[in-house]
């Protein structure tokens, strides 16, 4: 389950309003270990896609740095599906595979922005290739 | 020429668990054989086939290798390393 406040909610969601009909992209960073995300970091699509996304690398080391050195990590990793529904695609697993291979896995957030009135917020671990969508408990 | 290298959390059960690590080399392959000589099983989650792995991002300082002549990037006393995963998605 993801256990996230109200505001952290309304920040991604903003924000991928905001970058459609590319995909939005970003982090929700918390202490280590806690599994409690606490403030928002929208990272910058660098591929600037309608269809993928791409942290861009030296954006990510300055942001990791800093989350390293007041003991953060990304507890969620989000980005947004513009024109399908916000379920992980191929990619997003093969690519979340690679990513636990080197950092502890997140909560993936997905946001559909595909109706323009009604956004849809999903989470979702993704372990050895195996997607399982997970309760959002807004708090 | 001594570097020091930031470890991701999964692979520090290659470090006992360091966060960081020193390593000798004058580019980033050799760093990476020093590093595989003390801490044996990293160098293969870091390079494949002669290569870096296609989704591993290394970056010397601020500057990501791929654009500094990849495992071929100079290295110079007193720099860091550090790995991180490659975040990308459809």
């Amino acid at each position: 389950m993801l256990r996230i406040r109200e505001d952290l909610v309304a920040a991604m969601v903003a924000h991928a309003r905001r970058d459609h009909p590319d995909e939005a992209c970003g982090i929700l960073a918390g202490p280590e270990g806690s599994d409690e995300p606490q403030r928002v970091i929208e990272m910058l699509n660098a591929a600037r896609s309608p269809t993928y996304y791409e942290f861009d690398a030296t954006e990510w080391n300055a942001v990791y740095r800093e989350m390293t050195g007041k003991d953060e990590e990304p507890v969620v990793i989000y980005h947004s599906h513009t024109a399908t529904e916000p379920y992980p695609s191929r990619t997003d697993i093969a690519r979340a595979g690679e990513y636990a291979q080197l950092l502890p896995s997140p909560h993936y957030v997905l946001i559909g922005t595909s109706d323009p009135d009604q956004h849809v917020l999903r989470s979702y671990r993704i372990v050895d290739g195996a997607v399982t969508e997970e309760p959002v408990e807004v708090v | 020429m001594a570097v020091t290298v930031s470890i991701p959390t999964i692979l520090r059960t290659h470090t006992g668990g360091e966060k960081q690590v020193p390593a000798e080399g004058s580019t980033l392959a050799e760093v990476i054989d020093n590093l595989e000589a003390n801490h044996g099983g990293l160098k293969a989650r870091l390079v494949k086939e002669g290569s870096l792995h296609r989704f591993v991002n290394v970056y010397v300082n601020d500057e990501d290798v791929r654009f500094a002549g990849g495992l071929d990037a100079a290295v110079a006393d007193g720099d860091n390393v550090t790995i991180l995963p490659a975040v990308a998605g459809g």
